[in-house]
């Protein structure tokens, strides 16, 4: 394989392990997705109360930034204390890391819904539930949705570094590149779809939240 | 018939912020069904807050309110705003959904069917005239005149019987803000709704209100129809408020000669003599006599020249006979705007005020007239006029 160039060397390790670069492109999202996920469905509630009590706003918010400071890698050997080797450490990062831009643009989102919509939207008789999903909702989805965007990407690139506890993904291929001698294609046959699965959600993301984003105007 | 009972009974209303802060304390207020009340004050009289009472979006302190019958704290806040209109001045529509959307949202939480919501939507906004093609358009789409038609319309959606509106107009030029001063009186006026309406422009007050309730510092200063408040504003405050100039102007304007007559005018009767008229004259001091038949019907008048003249030859002996039937008069309901003018340029003394049948029922002195007219609407303008007015002096003989 000497004889041949990085490049040549990449897409000759893709022809070869194509299907294992796939499994771990797959493996890689779901974790990354499953941690967003988990976060929004604990960040979007607690955004929304910290909203509505704004007093919690500070400490809730100082917390999920106190997480985001820490080293990706320094929470992995922590969490790993806990949880052990293995996909759940990776996810429970993940889901850490993202819980500051859920929660934040949530709170951001329903911060920015106008006061007097939602004051007539109470006058005219509507309940604390109808006035969420029929006012607050629509209109700050547009900035939750950028927040999960945000959390997605941070996530992608967390979970990289995940191979490092035996959680797999494509941080593995790019592992077996740095411990290869003239492993240069390898750690490409794994940072490569590692930044295209970045850009590609971004892409799909920003896609889903144009299309759902209520209409103002025609 | 006995008397309706009130839509909306206010009974010692408070309404007391942390800090001991009252926002308003005791308001006490009846609303009939039917009435346009305007919420009049400077900023922070607590205009809003009891407005906002009223469908319970802020809960009083203390005190009770009363909504047909009811004490509104045992109805469910959810229900009750459902039947209350709700105008604010910022407008508040939805901007994510249109105008037919935005328009139906009572109807639609109240779950009516979809036949049912669009024939609501077109005809309020035939009501607004407006096309209506614009139930498709966001609000973002409308214009700020528009958005208000649209915001008023939204708080009949459900046959809301009472209507509440914060400062709906306070955003809107003088031209389009008329437009809807109007649209939102027929409804009072044509559709028999209550309006309840925060302001803090005293014309619109004026124009629209049955009932003005002016406000400061959290009380009520004075409740009173247009008319009463510009006629006898309760205190200093309340002239301030209304304005020196609009005062005057308004009460020129409906002021009627009954209002500023001086009753019991110095008559006589056609067929008494002559001695008694000149009897009378100088008991009362005065220089002309009112001469009535004896129903009451003024004839005309009599005066100490006529009265001269005859004592050299003493032909005449009754009234009748020196009566001089060419006179000026005035009906009780002629506005005194309309007649100042003849009146104080024919310099006369003052003129008589009859009722429709031609009976005497008082004078309107040249004096008070002038007291009126001069001082008060055009005394600003052309203050030189009153004192050299030469009849002035003259006339005055009569105001004893
Ligand atoms: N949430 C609140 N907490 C404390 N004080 C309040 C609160 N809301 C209103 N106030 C106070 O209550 C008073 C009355 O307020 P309100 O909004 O009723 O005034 P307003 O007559 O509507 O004035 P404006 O013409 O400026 O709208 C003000 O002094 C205001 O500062
Ligand atoms: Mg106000």
């Amino acid at each position: 394989m000497t004889g041949l160039s990085t490049w040549d060397q990449f897409w000759y390790y893709f022809a070869h392990n194509g299907f294992f670069v796939l499994q771990q492109f797959t493996r890689h999202f779901l974790i990354s997705v499953y941690g967003v996920l988990f976060a929004a469905i604990v960040g979007i509630p607690l955004g929304i109360l910290i909203a509505r009590r704004k007093k919690l706003s500070d400490t809730v918010i100082g917390i999920a930034n106190v997480i985001q400071t820490i080293p990706s890698l320094a929470m992995l050997s922590i969490i790993m204390l806990g949880l052990g080797l293995g996909v759940n450490t990776v996810i429970a990062t993940v889901f850490l890391y993202s819980l500051l831009p859920i929660i934040k643009n949530t709170y951001a989102g329903m911060q920015g819904v106008d006061a007097n919509v939602l004051d007539s939207g109470r006058g005219m008789g509507m309940t604390k539930f109808q006035i969420l999903y029929l006012i607050e909702l629509p209109l700050s989805f547009s900035v939750i949705m950028g927040g999960i965007r945000n959390a997605l990407v941070i996530a992608i690139g967390i979970t990289a570094i995940g191979a490092f506890v035996g959680a797999g993904g494509l941080g593995d291929i790019i592992i077996r590149g740095t411990n290869a001698t003239n492993g240069g294609a390898i750690i490409l046959a794994g940072a490569l779809p590692t930044a295209l699965m970045t850009i590609i959600s971004d892409l799909l993301l920003g896609f889903i939240q144009r299309k759902l984003s209520p209409q103002t105007s025609d | 018939m006995a008397k309706e009972e009130p839509l909306l009974i206010l009974k010692d209303v408070s309404k007391i912020y942390k800090g001991g802060n009252a926002a308003i304390s005791n308001i006490n207020l009846t609303i009939n069904k039917g009435d346009f009340i305007c919420l009049i004050g400077t900023s922070g009289s607590g205009k809003t807050t009891t407005m906002r009472t009223l469908n319970r979006m802020i809960e009083p302190t203390s005190g009770e309110i009363i909504y047909k019958g009811q004490n509104i704290h045992k109805i469910d806040p959810v229900k009750l705003r459902k039947k209350i209109g709700y105008v604010i001045q910022n407008i508040g529509l939805i901007p994510h959904m249109n105008i037919y959307e935005n328009v139906t949202i009572v109807p639609k939480l109240l779950k009516w069917p979809e036949n049912k919501k669009q024939a609501k939507a077109r005809e309020l906004i035939k009501l607004v005239e407006l096309p209506e093609n614009f139930l498709e358009r966001y609000p973002a789409e409308l214009s700020g005149g528009q958005q208000q038609r649209i915001g008023v319309i939204r708080a009949l959606a459900a046959d809301q019987d009472l209507i509440l509106m914060d400062e709906p107009f306070g955003a809107l030029d003088p031209i389009t803000r008329e437009g809807l001063q109007e649209l939102v009186k027929s409804l009072q006026e044509d559709l028999k709704k209550t309006i309840v309406f925060v302001t803090h422009d005293m014309d619109e007050a004026l124009k629209l209100a049955t009932n003005i309730v002016v406000m400061d510092e959290g009380k009520i200063v004075q409740a009173a129809s247009p008319q009463e408040l510009l006629r006898h504003p309760a205190n200093e405050f309340v002239r301030k408020l209304i304005g020196e100039e609009r005062m005057l102007q308004a009460r020129a304007d409906v002021t009627t000669a009954a209002q500023i007559m001086l009753k019991d005018p110095v008559s006589i009767t056609l067929g008494r003599s002559l001695r008694s008229a000149i009897q009378l004259m100088r008991e009362r001091r005065v220089d002309t006599l009112l001469v009535t038949d004896d129903e009451d019907h003024l004839k005309g008048y009599i005066d100490l020249e006529s009265l001269a003249l005859d004592s050299s030859n003493r032909r005449a002996t009754s009234v009748s006979d020196i009566l001089n039937t060419k006179i000026f008069r005035i009906t009780t309901t002629t506005l005194i705007r309309n007649s100042a003018d003849r009146i104080l340029k024919q310099g006369l003394k003052y003129v008589p005020v009859v009722d429709q049948n031609n009976k005497l029922c008082g004078i309107v002195t040249r004096s008070a007239l002038v007291d009126m007219v001069y001082d008060i609407i055009w005394g600003e303008k052309n203050d030189t006029a009153a004192p050299t007015s030469p009849a002035l002096k003259q006339g005055g003989a009569q105001d004893a």
